[in-house]
Parts: C-alpha cells; sequence; structure tokens
C-alpha cells in the first residue's frame, strides 16, 4: 500500500488503475471579444447655443463588407438624452439592452427624478472601465448628448477603455480625424457655442458626414441624425440621405502619372 | 519527509492526481491577448511648494496616438470636497497617464477622504492621506493605475506639501516634481531654478572650494512664473503638451484655481 | 560601388538581435499639400520635424527645391526626403542638359517612383511633387514603396486627413492664385491645429508658367510668448575648474590664423529664434 501523504485517501491504484489525469485538463480559458467582428464606424456630435447636434450612419460593416446597411446607431434614452454608438454592433446591442433594463429600473424607482444626459454618461463610463479592468470590454466608443442635470446642453465620450472626455465638438472612429478639424474651426472653445446656432450646427454635421462618405471606406450615405434641445427633447431622423455630392473632380483624372493616358 | 519526496523522483510523481501533473499540452502557456487594458492620454504635471503654499499645476490637453481628444481635460483635482465643485477641500491631487485610472484613483480617494471626516469629524492630515494613496496604489501592484499621481497640500505646521508617487505607490515627500510625458524636459529646469543644482555663489572661492547657492524657498509670484514658464517651454518641444495650463494653489485661505492659455499646435 | 554601403548591415542585425534598439530617425510627422489652380499649382506645409513625441525642429523647410519650376514637399523619415530630393534633382538637371529642354514634372516624378520602388519602402520617402513644364502643370504624389497618384489636390504626412477634410468641403475647379494659396495653407493650418505630427509655421511655394515663388514662413500662427521670468546667471555661477589661455601666437603654430576686420567677412549663418 502507498503510504505516502500525497496519495491519503484517494483510490489505490492497484484496486482501481492509475488515476486518469485528462480529466483534470484545465479549461480552455476563458475567452472574451478579442477584436470587434460586425463594426460601425464614426459617430459626430456638435453642442449648440440650446443643445446638442448628434449623427452617425447606418452601416454595420462585417470587415470590408457593407453588409448590414439599415442599422440605427443613435440611441435615445428618456427624450432627455441620446447616445450614439460606435465599434461593434454586437456589444452594442448589448448596451442597448443594458440601458433598456436601466430605463425600466428609473421608471419604476419612485425618487421622482429621472436620469439626465450626465447620469448616463457617468454610468456608461462605470461600465465601459469596469469591463476594461475585468479583461473583458464592450469594444465600442460612445458619445452621449443631451441635457445636463441645469437643462444645459452636454456632450462627453466613453470608450472601451473607459477613457472619458468632453469637448463642444466631439467625433469617433475616422470621424476624430476627417470631422474635427472641421468642426472644431466652426467651434472650437466654449465661449464660441453661445453663439452658434442649430442651423449651423445641424448643417455642419451633415457636410462632415459628407466628408466622412468620399474618405471614410466604411461609411454609408445612409444616416441618421438627432438633435436634443430643452424645448423639444430629442428628435431623431433615422433615414437621411446624403444629399449634394460632389464628384465633379473626378472627370479631370486621367491616370496616375504618364502624360498620354486615354 | 520532504526531503526523502524530493529527492526520490518516482516516488514523488508516483501518485498521479496533482494538478500541476496533469497534462498541459492542450491550452498550456500565456494566450496572447489583442486587448491591451491600457493607454496613454499625453499630457505633464508639476508641483512645487513653498514656505506656506503648495501649487499643483497641469496642461488641459487629452491626447490619443497623434490625435486630440479634447483641449480641456482637467489633471488636477481637490479631494476632500463637500461636493462636485470641490468646495471644502484642503488637499489637491494631479494625476498623469493613463485617465481613466486617473479618475478612478482621484474617486477613490475622494471617497476614503471624506469618509474619514464623517467617520472621525475632522480632516483628515495631508500625511495620513498621502500614506493612505501609497496603499490603494500598491494594492494594485500587480494590474497597476498607470498614473503618476502628485499629491499637495499643507502640512500640520502649516509649511506647503508635496508628495510624488510612482505607479504602485512608492512615495516620497519633495520640494518639487515634474510628472508625465514631459516630466524629463522640466524635471531639469526645476532641480536648477528650485533647488539651484549646478549653481555657485560667484566668488565665494576657487575652482572646488566654491560654495553651492544657497538653497531658499521661493516666494509665489516667483513659483507661478517658473511654472508657467515650465510648461510653455514643454509645450514648444513636446507635442504631447500644449492647449492649456491649469493650476491649483493651496494656502492657508483655501484653494485657488488659475487658468492660462498654451498653444494649440 | 555606387549607392548605399551596406558593409554594417550583419553587424547591426546582430546587435539589434541582442536588444539594442535601432537608431531613432528625425521624421517629418507632417502635413503636406498641393492643389493646382488656373495657371499654375501651390504647394505648402507645416514646419515641424519630430522625433518621437519631441520636436526636433520647430521651423524646419519640408519644401525642396527639384528644378526652377519643380517643387517637392516632403513628409517621412527626414533625411530621406532630403537626400531623395536633391539626388533626383541632380539627375533630372543633367538629364535637362543633355536633352536641352526644360525638365518635366512627369519625368521627375517617374525618376522618384523608381529610385523608391527599387528600395522597396525602405527609403522613407513620402512626396508631393508639383510643377510648370512646357506640357502644362503637374502635381502629383508620390509613397515610399514607389506608387504615385496624379489628382487637383493632394495631401500626405501624419496630418493628410485634417488636410484632406479640407480640401473636400472647399475645393472647386478653376481656382485663382489667391483662393489656391488660402486654401492650400488653411489645409495646412487643420494639420498643424488638430495633429500632434504638424506644428509652428505654413510655408507655400506657388509655381506658374513664368516663375515659382517660395514664401518660407507664410503665416506664423503659432508664436512663443515672452517668458515670464529672465534666466540671465550671475557672473560666476558656473565653477570654473581650471583655465587655461592658448595665445594666438601658440595656436599659429598649427593652423593659419586670419584676422576678420569688417561685419561682411564674417559667414551669416541662419539665425535661431529661440532665445530672442
Amino acid at each position: 500500500m502507498n503510504h505516502l501523504p500525497q496519495a491519503w485517501g484517494r483510490p489505490r491504484d492497484n484496486v482501481y488503475g492509475t488515476y486518469d489525469a485528462s480529466y483534470l485538463q484545465p479549461r480552455l480559458p476563458q475567452t472574451h471579444t478579442q477584436s470587434p467582428i460586425v463594426t460601425g464606424t464614426s459617430v459626430l456630435a456638435v453642442k449648440f447655443k440650446d443643445g446638442i447636434v448628434i449623427a452617425a450612419d447606418n452601416l454595420a460593416s462585417y470587415g470590408s463588407l457593407a453588409r448590414f446597411t439599415d442599422v440605427k446607431r443613435l440611441r435615445p434614452f428618456n427624450s432627455r438624452s441620446i447616445v450614439g454608438i460606435g465599434g461593434d454592433v454586437s456589444d452594442m446591442q448589448y448596451l442597448d439592452r443594458l440601458l433598456n433594463s436601466l430605463d425600466v429600473t428609473e421608471n419604476y424607482s419612485s425618487t421622482g427624478h429621472s436620469l439626465n444626459a450626465k447620469n448616463l454618461h457617468t454610468y456608461l463610463s462605470k461600465v465601459m472601465y469596469k469591463r476594461r479592468s475585468d479583461i473583458n470590454p464592450l469594444w465600442n466608443q460612445m458619445l452621449v448628448a443631451g441635457l445636463d442635470g441645469n437643462d444645459e446642453p452636454f456632450l462627453s465620450s466613453v470608450d472601451l477603455l473607459g477613457t472619458t472626455f468632453s469637448s463642444p465638438t466631439l467625433a469617433t472612429g475616422f470621424g476624430a480625424h476627417l470631422a474635427q478639424p472641421l468642426l472644431r474651426k466652426l467651434s472650437d472653445d466654449e465661449s464660441k457655442v453661445a453663439d452658434f446656432t442649430r442651423e449651423k450646427a445641424v448643417e455642419a454635421v451633415r457636410e462632415c458626414m459628407k466628408v466622412l462618405f468620399y474618405r471614410d471606406a466604411r461609411s454609408l450615405d445612409r444616416y441618421s441624425i438627432a438633435v436634443v434641445t430643452k424645448e423639444s427633447g430629442v428628435e431623431l431622423k433615422e433615414d437621411e440621405h446624403l444629399e449634394g455630392q460632389s464628384w465633379a473632380f473626378a472627370e479631370t483624372i486621367r491616370g496616375y502619372g504618364r502624360t498620354q493616358e486615354v | 519527509m520532504a526531503s526523502l519526496l524530493s529527492s526520490n523522483p518516482t516516488l514523488a510523481s508516483n501518485p498521479s492526481y496533482s494538478f500541476s501533473q496533469a497534462p498541459q499540452n492542450a491550452a498550456a502557456g500565456n494566450r496572447e491577448h489583442a486587448f491591451y487594458p491600457y493607454t496613454d492620454n499625453g499630457g505633464s504635471t508639476l508641483g512645487i511648494t513653498g514656505n506656506d503654499f503648495a501649487i499643483l499645476a497641469g496642461d488641459t490637453r487629452s491626447t490619443s496616438g497623434y490625435s486630440i481628444n479634447t483641449r480641456y481635460s482637467p489633471k488636477v483635482f481637490r479631494i476632500g470636497g463637500d461636493d462636485e465643485t470641490g468646495e471644502g477641500a484642503h488637499i489637491i491631487l494631479s494625476v498623469v497617464g493613463y485617465a481613466a485610472d486617473g479618475t478612478a484613483l482621484k474617486e477613490r480617494l475622494n471617497a476614503i477622504v471624506k469618509m474619514y471626516k464623517y467617520q472621525h469629524g475632522k480632516r483628515m492630515s495631508v500625511k495620513a492621506c498621502a500614506q493612505r494613496l501609497a496603499t490603494i496604489l500598491y494594492g494594485k501592484r500587480f494590474f497597476p493605475y498607470y498614473v503618476t499621481a502628485i499629491l499637495g497640500g499643507l502640512d500640520e505646521d502649516g509649511k506647503g506639501a508635496l508628495y510624488s508617487y510612482d505607479p504602485v505607490g512608492s512615495y516620497e515627500r519633495e520640494q518639487c516634481r515634474a510628472a508625465g510625458a514631459a516630466a524629463s524636459l522640466i524635471m531639469p529646469f526645476l532641480d536648477n531654478q528650485v533647488n539651484f543644482k549646478n549653481q555657485y555663489s560667484p566668488g565665494s572661492g576657487v575652482g572646488h572650494d566654491l560654495e553651492a547657492r544657497q538653497v531658499t524657498p521661493l516666494p509665489f509670484h516667483e513659483v507661478e512664473q517658473l511654472v508657467r514658464d515650465a510648461f510653455t517651454s514643454a509645450t514648444e518641444r513636446h507635442i504631447e503638451v500644449g492647449d492649456g495650463l491649469q493650476m491649483l494653489v493651496i494656502t492657508k485661505d483655501g484653494i485657488e484655481e488659475k487658468y492660462f492659455p498654451l498653444k494649440r499646435d | 560601388m555606387p549607392g548605399f554601403d551596406f558593409s554594417n548591415y550583419n553587424r547591426n542585425a546582430a546587435l539589434h538581435a541582442q536588444g539594442v534598439p535601432l537608431p531613432k530617425a528625425t521624421s517629418t510627422g507632417t502635413t503636406i499639400v498641393g492643389c493646382m489652380f488656373d495657371g499654375g499649382v501651390v504647394i505648402a506645409a507645416d514646419t515641424r520635424a519630430t522625433s518621437g513625441p519631441i520636436v526636433a525642429d520647430k521651423n524646419c523647410e519640408k519644401l525642396h527645391y527639384i528644378a526652377p519650376q519643380i517643387w517637392c514637399a516632403g513628409a517621412g523619415t527626414a533625411a530621406d526626403t532630403e537626400f531623395t530630393t536633391a539626388i533626383i534633382s541632380s539627375n533630372l538637371e543633367l538629364h535637362a542638359l543633355s536633352t536641352g529642354r526644360k525638365p518635366r514634372v512627369v519625368t521627375c516624378m517617374t525618376m522618384l517612383k523608381q529610385h523608391l520602388f527599387r528600395y522597396q519602402g525602405h527609403i522613407g520617402a513620402y512626396l508631393v511633387v508639383a510643377g510648370v513644364d512646357p506640357t502644362g502643370v503637374g502635381l502629383y504624389t508620390v509613397h515610399a514603396h514607389g506608387s504615385t497618384d496624379k489628382l487637383p489636390y493632394v495631401t500626405m504626412g501624419s496630418g493628410s486627413l485634417a488636410a484632406m477634410a479640407i480640401f473636400e468641403t472647399q475645393w472647386k475647379q478653376k481656382m485663382t492664385r489667391e483662393e489656391a494659396i488660402k486654401l492650400a495653407s488653411d489645409a495646412i493650418q487643420a494639420g498643424i491645429f488638430n495633429d500632434l505630427g504638424s506644428g509652428s509655421n505654413v510655408d507655400v511655394c506657388v509655381i506658374t508658367e513664368e516663375k515659382a515663388s517660395l514664401m518660407r514662413n507664410y503665416i506664423r500662427p503659432n508664436q512663443r510668448e515672452v517668458k515670464q521670468k529672465d534666466y540671465k546667471f550671475k557672473r560666476g555661477t558656473t565653477a570654473v575648474l581650471n583655465e587655461k589661455v592658448i595665445t594666438r601666437e601658440e595656436i599659429s603654430k598649427y593652423v593659419t590664423v586670419h584676422e576678420l576686420s569688417s561685419d561682411d567677412d564674417v559667414v551669416v549663418v541662419e539665425k535661431m529664434d529661440i532665445d530672442a
């Protein structure tokens, strides 16, 4: 008999055969989202005098394939705020479900006041930071637009790492490189927001959506746009089409170098 | 017994139930993860103390890669205030590095300092707060807060106090400290202008007998000038520094906030 | 043998394998643009050169001369843009001499792409070539791997997206010289203020049938404010550990000493504008 302490209380090899250690194979490590699969591209938003404009196109790409062309990426929340989501679409749908349940809980609560855009942004940033800390991120970047506790325009961003920042104009993804320079030219400072009208803001955002369609290969000419104001709450249009595109320059282009080209 | 086991490999490996002996071929070793849970948001911070004050300053640019996230994102915070605005705070904290960890760290310390007051009916001393911050940082030794923190306030004698930290909680009380992206640009300037390193008293001797310039605590207006010059210079030479300079000054009269624009290129 | 010297290649590869880092090149993480207008072409560049996150040069020149009416804006590795344009400039001059004709922009572009393609991208030069020749106005981009593009407006470098956004919203056909200069410098400024790799001033070069004019520091939107404090040290602050005087008589044993009499004997070097 094996008298060594390691064998105490164990089935005896000479009776039961040697223990089949393969049963103790460690499980495969738990896997999480390692990279986004179906993705949405940029979200843009601008603060103006008494509200916010936010826009995102209606495309969900599968790699370089324009897979779903009617996906709504602006998600209103209780008539005071709206969230624009870029990045992984399945994670976006999870966030949508999470916000639904939050909305239901809040509506049943008896405190009497509802969550404003600032509260919503805090909530989402905690969710995102928690998930990154668990090394199980939600692969998105979001813009939260709406009204804060004092009914002032609010605009802030949060991403898969839990990084948050706010600015009079914000853009995620490709928009951070293409649209943000244009938007900053119009409203670079919190002080300039006061004389930035709704018309100008909407016009600027539409112009940026056009530039993004010209230059972002993962973008679409159908998009959603929303305006949040104190007076009218969230006004969301989900099937806009890019107007006034200009491809005139293309006619002059012949080849890439040689002088005589057809 | 242990020696017997270790000296006899057949005995040691015979009872085959140990977890470590389970076949390792399936998923052995570490898998490489595509997700890296950190980022660097750039920027720089700086703290200097005087006889009866402490200054913490930081630029307000937040970056990711070659892009500017925002031109106004503060890095210096009030700790232990009564409300959202930080009114009534008696400690200041600057954090630079990974901004999300910075925010989390700030909020944790803020909650702790507040709880201390509610539980003990008195303010937490800067010294105690400094020690507590070190424990918080070390508590995440194996998944650190990716930030360089500087804590400022007034000590028990009313003198300016400054504590600087590394990301895992090693800390030290100092006269001055620069942190973040441009720390290596600013720190030598501070050594020379605050602690008068490499400066000698003219005519006090010849060669090696020359006496080092006497270090004296600087008056407030001079420190403010040094801070502003440090940041305008860092803005010139470091691409992640710029947009704005936010400063918190703590004296016996409370905390004053100042803001100066910096170049935006 | 002409061309590059690869004799240190094996040694450097071995050192790198042992963990010695590769030397860091100064890169012009840059915004450069080019834009055609009615009767000519304009190119523009910012003036920041970086080494990692450090600004290596606050006012460098990224517009390179190739031929009297062909100029080139360069992004990428500073040394590569400098030498590549210099080599092609020389060869184009020789070519013009042997053919007895003015050099053409296509010729320049073709020589650049063939040179760069041969080196398979290891010469990190990203260029915007522009000029006017007997066939008309030319504007091209040349990538480090040797691909080229021919467009009415082009941008390159880390600030290319910011600059392109400006072109995509403001560009129109048949602009005037002034409109084109404004548009190109606006595009550069978009890069300067939104891209961390670009900064400082705007350089512009306008090329028409008559002439090319380089407007160095056409816009200077980033002048440093005066410092708060004066950092002059008292004489004697630095310790003098030993002192040795070498007289002119002594030194003239080894070198020839010339007396410089007036100011015009002194070579004027470019003035640095760090300490005013």
